[in-house]
């Protein structure tokens, strides 16, 4: 165990793994943000864009959606996230479709998880809104989203779980995180119970303090009604 | 609240005007990622018509896409099956009343769902190979499934306790008072119900683990997307491969949604559980999970 530790690098893996989950988080908070205004609008032709989106994407393996931007936009259509000259291309390329791909999952979950928040605004607030004269965009931004984000925090938490989860399959695509690097430590050494419980244990305490972070402040930050 | 017509009124003259110029943008926007991505493919020569014919030959069904759609749906048919036996035996685990059982079953159901499902099928992969304790053929789908049992195995036992929880306190103040004790009371009335009320949740999980077994494709196991991706290498047509392997997932997925939806709208009317459909137990254990 104690030459595993000093030959292979498990703390830079694990730490590759935050830096993903952080990166995506941001990604799919703000696309889906926009998704879930997109699918409260009064305007048909973006609601109808907005759940489209959430379909096709939530029914669509995560995995297929990695490959698919790293062999198919990263190698066919040639679209670089990193400049092709620099001696780390292929890494930075494969870390960033990484998070492109998650941003682009997780987004839908998120937005579900917003219009799961928008249900938990009682309808004397849009009515309220609506009746001192506010306009949609108005009443969303001061009155709705600003409740709807504080309903949604437990929602919005375990995505944010599950995303940390999710990390490991970019190691299909050839990120150098956590299960990768089990993976090839497994290869190289044996599979033993202790290598799979020392990184078991990792997510465990990545995503523990996370749920229970993400439970306080759903309690914390509740609307009183 | 129902979203629709509550945030915004009927629009007015004005209103109208601005939805108009709103769905116009709106509708240039979409149009305009479609034309970039259809520009894009066809600048790499990705909308040639060989390349999307070859889809539709016989062969590639029958040599790659039905035998990957035969090895996706049995690995996702023997996990969710054994996902329901390891969910109903921790599930009633975690509400047992001694208290050794409850805290093992604890322990067993937060430890994996903890777990990324692909690590543990790397770790069940690669331990297989050093015990070797059955034909080296079937290790990879052993190790996709086991992982998938054990997952949602798990969400399926927070299902079932938050199915049991769901009910009101009468049913097994019922069950005692006519002389059951207290397993026989969650076994012959909780359990039933809270099955029945969990139905719906279950088929949606269902969704979850089709989604997951592609994850098999690691090992390899030679599901749907490994024969995708196969067809894409023998054929030189990547992207029209992988977007009809897409179609192929979310058809299956859209159709089981489908499923679960009737399932529960035919529950409800009939309205014979007391407690009603499980929608949303606890967070995290639903179809909005989002794994893979």
């Amino acid at each position: 165990m104690g030459e595993i530790l000093r030959d292979y690098d498990v703390l830079g893996a694990f730490w590759m793994t935050i830096y993903l989950t952080f990166f995506s988080a941001i990604g799919a908070l703000v696309i889906g943000t926009i998704l879930a205004v997109m699918r409260v609008s009064p305007v048909s032709v973006l609601r109808a864009a907005g759940t489209a989106y959430v379909n096709v994407i939530r029914n669509t393996p995560l995995t297929l959606i990695l490959v698919f931007c790293s062999l198919g936009v990263l190698y066919i259509l040639e679209i670089n996230l990193a400049d092709p000259q620099s001696p780390t291309s292929i890494r930075d390329n494969a870390i960033r479709w990484a998070i492109v791909g998650l941003s682009v999952y997780h987004a839908a979950f998120v937005c579900e998880a917003l219009r799961s928040g928008v249900n938990t605004v009682p309808l004397g607030q849009a009515e309220a809104a609506r009746a001192i004269g506010l306009t949609f965009g108005q009443s969303l931004t001061q009155v709705i989203m600003p409740q709807a984000f504080r309903g949604a925090i437990a929602p919005l938490g375990s995505v944010l779980i599950a995303l940390t989860k999710n990390t490991t399959v970019a190691s299909i695509i050839g990120v150098a995180e956590a299960s990768g690097l089990m993976k090839e430590i497994m290869e190289n050494e044996t599979a033993s119970f202790a290598v799979f419980l020392l990184f078991a244990l990792g997510f465990v305490i990545l995503t523990l303090p996370t749920g229970m972070l993400f439970t306080w402040m759903s309690q914390r930050l509740a609307v009183k009604r | 609240m129902s979203t629709q017509n509550v945030l915004f009124d009927a629009p007015g003259p004005k209103a109208r005007a601005r939805h108009l110029v709103l769905t116009v943008v709106g509708g240039l926007i979409v149009a305009g990622i479609a034309a970039a991505v259809l520009w894009k493919f066809n600048e790499q020569g990705q909308l040639e018509g060989p390349m999307w014919r070859s889809l539709f030959t016989a062969d590639v069904w029958t040599q790659y896409l039905l035998p990957g759609l035969w090895a996706t749906i049995k690995a996702a048919a023997i996990s969710i099956v054994g996902a329901m036996i390891f969910g109903i035996i921790f599930g009633t685990g975690r509400l047992s009343h001694v208290a050794p059982i409850r805290w093992f079953c604890g322990v067993v159901v937060e430890f994996f769902r903890a777990v990324p499902v692909l690590l543990m099928m790397y770790f069940l992969f690669s331990w297989f190979a050093v015990q070797a304790f059955f034909d080296a053929q079937y290790y990879p789908i052993a190790a996709t499934v086991i992982a998938l049992t054990l997952y949602n195995g798990s969400v399926i036992a927070e299902l079932v306790r938050s199915g049991v929880f769901g009910l009101p306190k009468g049913q097994r103040e019922a069950g005692l008072s006519v002389g059951l004790t207290r397993s026989q009371s969650l076994r012959s009335i909780e359990l039933p119900q809270a099955l029945t009320a969990m139905l719906p949740a279950l088929v949606s999980q269902l969704v979850v683990v089709l989604k997951d077994s592609a994850l098999g494709s690691a090992l390899p196991y030679i599901e749907l997307l490994s024969q995708v991706k196969n067809v894409g290498t023998a054929y030189g047509n990547v992207i029209p491969a992988y977007i009809l392997g897409a179609a192929l997932f979310i058809l299956l997925n859209y159709a089981l949604t489908f499923i679960a939806g009737r399932i529960e709208r035919r529950i409800n009317k009939r309205g014979k559980t007391a407690g009603g459909t499980v929608a949303a137990p606890l967070p995290g254990t639903t179809a909005e999970d989002p794994t893979t």
